[in-house]
């Protein structure tokens, strides 16, 4: 058996936070120091993985760095890793992001020890789930997740933390709780725990033990709390808004991904006939979160809460991708949540930055910030282009793959309306990002702000990084695409879509 | 030439624009004049490249060069590609932004001498150009609308250069919303191309508007779309009051993108596509229509401006409103003939009209806008009330400036004669209605800009103004300026020396109809004397010709001689001067009315609410009710067995009583 990579992309992490955990005594500096040379570690091996990955037609559809033992033989669950070419891109994602969190997360002292190793555990957990292929090991993954995120956000946080946090506990876990009832009847009616061969199965000729909507749709809330789809979204303003830094930036850069990954792989990738008879539904909810998520974020003044809402607008558009049932559209989906991770990851972590400088994130006192901070103004700007999908950064490649793909979609007769009323939300966040940029940066410089400092050397180097990807992204989506679309071909074929 | 060529006329400017970001300005900041040097060498070596162009596809069969496409991206055999058209229309177009872009950057380092952001500014106009080109050049429509957002974005950051000032970064992000409200249109217009014929290339989908494959509503809906994002860079009504506005970004940059090329695009991009356009006549009456209304609205609003680059930018707007008629109704001649003109030929007659327009209205207009830095240069206020006599003190100017406007009055023989003699002519072949408002335009036109002449140049020096609205260059880049004003140096003449000469001779290229001929309208050579007297042999010309001669006289006579008294006429006209000034109130309707008033604080407030109020109300709703639920709950629980006992006798009881009637 060759080299575990997946496991060692998984498991290093965690490693780094038993380290953290058995130093004695450490100092913050080294504590932050495993932090990042394990995350960067694993990132390495995800990039390895990434130019190992078989790009080849023959190996369409197939699971590659397969990884299985087994592991609870009686109902047929094994430790399953595998990636395809819709999971790898996010386990990339989750690498870099990864990386990012530990550097934005440079300078807290607070209980350090706790909190890097929370850090790295949740890393794992999202891992995991991006990178099973078991039933059971999936969901496992799924609910770590929400053990650091309590305490990142309970402890860490700020204004009404604990509040946020038991908020976002119990929405997930109320979707867990239906995802795992999902589980178990999907697990009795085909008789295996393996998604890949779920997947190459047929469910409508077994007999299920309920109706295949009914699975469908206890799995489908769990992925659309995560996502999120309106009307359950009202969690998300408040955990970003009283998270730390680096939390919004893991929620916003990985944690959505897993409610649109789950909706492909499983809603639309186990169930595909049930996905087009109620695709016309989700896709005028995509509408729904596109629209409203933007007019909603246009009346927010507190930065964080801000760009929090401009997520729901954005994910509105991975549920439009995933629901036209299109190779275009859900390739566009898939690029959009990369695109999307890498873009807003950056841009809380540019709200951190300038919080951190001025304590200040309120829109309407803020101000002619560029004079004091070009660095963090040009960053800023920058990742608000690419939210704003300008041609160039990887915000365009991805809605315009969305949007092609869907309008040209055949699933259902509304998809041509749907596309258009999405697409209006260009105008809209456009309204909104320029309109922070202006308050924030622009105008004559203020008093109150004549000593703030620019970005040091460690964040300069961390956001132009995230910059260059999102400019390569922009200018060859093909580096992420040609994978993707081996990951959607086999689903659409199900679905007998183009 | 070589097809590998092509691609270095658009990257090169990109070239310098990274040399300048990643180079010149974190390693060499003490010598800030590099970056001009950088911006001038490589958009010089794309304007010799364009000019080889221009040559091989003068040569070429057919007038297009062949390059090969470049895969970008291939999803399950759908393809987008990267590539470019380069036909007798991106020709032209290259060397017009080439040549005029060279131009503004070598005023540039007069104008923005000692600026603190000299290298951003020169780093921006290069990524400019550089969109400006591949523009031109694209040969799908992704493409094209990748360096549309492109130019967009180089126009936002240059409208905002000065963004310590609240106005220019209001304005910049105006011009940007706006723009980006029609850009809608234009994806919609993609999309639904694609939709219809599976491809985003130009060439394909005006061969297919040709053979009727894409026909009736779905064409009539695509070319509107395309034709909103025309109109959103073009500033045409209703999208046009982003365009004055942007006055607040430093001259050069008015004078380059909002006045000679990207504003212009919008017309390029309906010339491009123009065969979508011409069979449909529903879309062409809305581009003529559209485009005869902009000119005469913007027009009236130059009429009272006093702000020397307001009027220049109304005149603009105004202007491609004529662009827009003259391709319009050139497409309409096919129908207004009955058949006897194929509207394969109608396509090229709107093209030639249109473009020949552009053309030359690229080169005086960007002399006037040289002219207004020159003279701000030189006065630090751009308000026309506080200046007078300057010709006096800066003869260059004068004289360059007074060409400018002559040419764009339409006076013969200068380039603005010929280009809109040929407009009014197609549109009076089709319905005498446009050809009257367009003779009212060049009334108008000729007034508005004889009026700046005579306010700025005629008359006593009125002594500038130490601290003007818009006196950031005055202020922010040259301090106190002298009390007197003085001839601007070399570096700024000598372009607006340059373009003075093409104000006057552009047309002339046209003379023997070789111009027309090269965008594919095959017309019968003239010889040059012909071209230049022959015109007079219609009543046409005649009649522009004495209308214009009227506007001009009349701002002889009221700026000038002051035989009539401007402030008496403005009082007698009161309620429509208030209009006019306070440009037919459109700032108040869309800002106040329908984004504050509507949008804001009326369908986002209630979509705010909704979602605090409703959504995670009901959240909050669920968990309180669980709360005050299982507190009920517990109050049952006493620990009393006494109260257990009754409550399991009612228990069975019920049950037994049930069970009973159960059976």
């Amino acid at each position: 058996m060759s080299f575990p990579y997946l496991s060692a992309i998984l498991f290093l992490p965690v490693v780094g936070a038993i380290v953290i955990a058995l130093l004695s005594k450490p100092e913050q500096k080294t504590i932050r120091t495993v932090a990042l040379v394990f995350s960067l570690l694993s990132f390495a091996l995800s990039l390895y993985v990434f130019a190992g990955f078989d790009r080849s037609t023959a190996a369409i559809g197939l699971m590659q760095f397969e990884e299985k033992l087994d592991w609870f033989p009686a109902v047929g669950a094994a430790y399953h890793l595998g990636v395809d070419g819709i999971s790898l891109p996010m386990l990339v994602l989750t690498t870099i992001i990864g990386v990012l969190v530990v550097l934005v997360s440079w300078k807290v002292t607070l209980r350090a020890r706790e909190y890097f190793v929370w850090l790295l555990v949740l890393e794992t957990s999202v891992l995991g789930v991006f990178a099973s292929v078991d039933l059971i090991l999936f969901f496992i993954f799924w609910e770590i997740e929400l053990v650091p995120m309590y305490f990142l956000i309970s402890i860490w946080g700020t204004g009404r933390k604990e509040y946020s946090a038991i908020k976002y506990v119990i929405y997930t876990v109320l979707g867990s709780a239906m995802m795992l009832t999902g589980i178990l009847t999907l697990y009795f009616t085909v008789g295996t725990m393996d998604m890949s061969v779920i997947a190459r199965t047929d469910l409508s000729e077994l007999r299920a033990v309920i109706p295949l909507t009914g699975m469908f749709v206890l799995l489908l809330i769990g992925f659309a709390i995560k996502l999120p789809v309106f009307p359950l979204h009202t969690w998300l303003p408040d955990a970003h808004t009283d998270a730390p830094t680096a939390v919004s930036v893991v929620l916003a850069g990985v944690l959505l991904k897993m409610g649109g990954y789950g909706m492909i792989r499983f809603n639309v990738g186990f169930f595909p006939d049930v996905a087009r008879s109620l695709a016309p539904i989700l896709a005028a909810l995509a509408v729904v979160n596109v629209l409203y998520g933007a007019a909603v974020t246009l009346r927010q003044t507190d930065l964080k809460r801000l760009i929090a809402y401009s997520s729901v607008s954005h994910m509105g558009l991975v549920l439009l991708g995933i629901f036209a049932l299109t190779s275009v559209s859900l390739t566009g989906a898939t690029l959009q949540m990369f695109s999307h991770g890498i873009v807003t990851g950056l841009l809380f972590a540019m709200v951190g930055l300038v919080y951190d400088k001025t304590h200040n994130r309120n829109l309407t006192t803020l101000g002619g910030l560029a004079r004091r901070m070009p660095v963090i103004a040009v960053v800023f700007s920058l990742a608000g282009l690419a939210s704003l999908g300008l041609p160039g950064t990887s915000g365009f490649a991805a809605e315009f793959l969305v949007f092609v793909g869907s309008f040209t979609s055949s699933a259902f007769d509304s998809a041509r309306v749907m596309t258009l009323l999405s697409a209006f939300g260009i105008v809209l966040t456009a309204g909104y990002i320029l309109w922070l940029l202006q308050r924030v940066f622009y105008g004559p410089p203020l008093e109150q702000y004549a000593h703030v400092p620019d970005a040091d050397r460690v964040e300069m180097v961390c956001i132009f990084s995230f910059c260059a990807l999102i400019m390569l992204i922009g200018l060859y989506p093909a580096i992420l695409t040609n994978i993707i679309q081996m990951g959607t071909k086999p689903i659409v074929a199900l679905l007998g879509m183009p | 030439m070589p097809h590998q060529l092509a691609w270095f006329i658009w990257t090169l400017p990109i070239f310098a624009f990274i040399v300048i970001t990643f180079i010149l300005r974190p390693f060499f900041n003490h010598k800030p004049e590099w970056s001009g040097y950088a911006t001038i060498v490589s958009i010089a070596a794309s304007l010799a490249l364009s000019i080889w162009t221009l040559v091989a596809v003068m040569q070429a069969p057919h007038h297009v060069l062949e390059i090969p496409d470049v895969e970008w991206v291939l999803i399950n055999g759908f393809t987008i590609k990267i590539g470019m058209l380069v036909d007798s229309l991106t020709a032209v177009m290259l060397v017009v932004v080439t040549s005029v872009s060279l131009l503004v950057q070598i005023y540039s380092q007069g104008y923005m001498h000692g600026d603190p952001g000299y290298p951003r500014y020169f780093a921006w106009m290069a990524l400019f150009t550089a969109n400006m080109l591949g523009l031109v050049m694209a040969d799908s429509l992704v493409f094209m609308y990748v360096f549309w957002e492109g130019v967009g974005l180089c126009s936002y950051l240059l409208i905002g250069f000065w963004f310590h000032k609240p106005a220019a970064a209001n304005a910049a992000k105006k011009a940007f919303l706006v723009t980006r409200l029609g850009d809608f249109g234009f994806l919609a217009g993609i999309l639904s191309l694609y939709l219809s014929q599976h491809t985003f290339d130009i060439e394909t989908l005006r061969h297919a508007a040709m053979t009727g494959a894409i026909a009736g509503t779905t064409l009539t809906w695509a070319a509107v779309g395309i034709f909103s994002g025309a109109a959103g860079k073009s500033a045409q009504f209703p999208l046009h009051t982003w365009l004055p506005d942007a006055m607040e970004g430093p001259t050069p940059v008015s004078s380059l993108i909002h006045a000679a090329t990207m504003v212009a695009a919008g017309v390029f991009l309906v010339a491009r596509t123009f065969p979508l356009f011409a069979y449909s006549e529903q879309a062409l009456n809305v581009v003529a229509g559209i485009g005869a209304f902009t000119a005469i609205f913007a027009a009236s609003m130059g009429l009272v401006m006093n702000d020397i680059k307001r009027v220049m930018a109304y005149s603009t707007v105004s202007q491609l409103g004529y662009m827009m008629l003259g391709l319009g109704a050139g497409g309409l001649a096919a129908y207004a003939s009955g058949g006897h003109l194929e509207t394969e030929e109608a396509v090229a007659i709107g093209i030639a009209a249109g473009i020949f327009h552009l053309f030359n209205h690229a080169f005086f207009k960007c002399l006037l806008f040289l002219g207004s830095g020159s003279v701000n240069h030189a006065t630090g206020t751009f308000d026309m009330r506080y200046m007078g006599g300057l010709r006096k003190y800066m003869p260059y100017t004068t004289v360059t400036f007074v060409i400018a406007s002559l040419s764009l009055a339409g006076i013969w023989p200068l380039a603005g004669f010929w280009s809109k003699d040929e407009i009014l002519a197609v549109s009076w072949s089709y319905t005498p209605v446009w050809f009257y408002l367009a003779l009212v335009t060049v009334f108008m036109t000729a007034f508005y800009v004889f009026r700046a002449v005579f306010m700025t140049f005629a008359g006593e020096y009125r002594g500038g103004e130490p601290s003007s609205a818009h006196g950031a260059h005055g202020s922010s880049a040259h301090g106190a300026h002298p009390p007197k004003p003085h001839e601007s140096p070399a570096v700024m003449l000598v372009p607006m020396v340059i373009l003075a000469i093409l104000s006057v001779a552009s047309g002339w290229v046209n003379l023997s109809g070789a111009f027309t001929s090269f965008l594919g309208h095959h017309v019968e050579e003239k010889t040059l004397l012909e071209g230049l007297f022959g015109i007079f042999a219609h009543p046409l010309p005649w009649a522009s010709l004495i209308v214009a001669g009227l506007g001009i006289f009349l701002a002889y006579a009221m700026y000038a001689r002051k035989w009539i008294s401007a402030e008496a006429v403005g009082r007698a006209f009161s309620p429509i001067y208030t209009m006019l000034s306070r440009k037919y109130w459109m700032d108040e309707l869309y800002e106040g009315v329908v984004v504050r008033s509507a949008l804001l604080n009326g369908l986002f407030r209630g979509s705010q609410v909704l979602d605090e109020k409703v959504v995670d109300g009901t959240a909050n709703g669920i968990s309180d009710g669980a709360i005050l639920l299982g507190r009920g709950i517990r109050r049952t629980q006493t620990g009393q067995l006494q109260g257990y006992a009754v409550a399991i006798v009612i228990g069975i009881v019920a049950i037994l009583v049930g069970f009973y009637f159960w059976h």
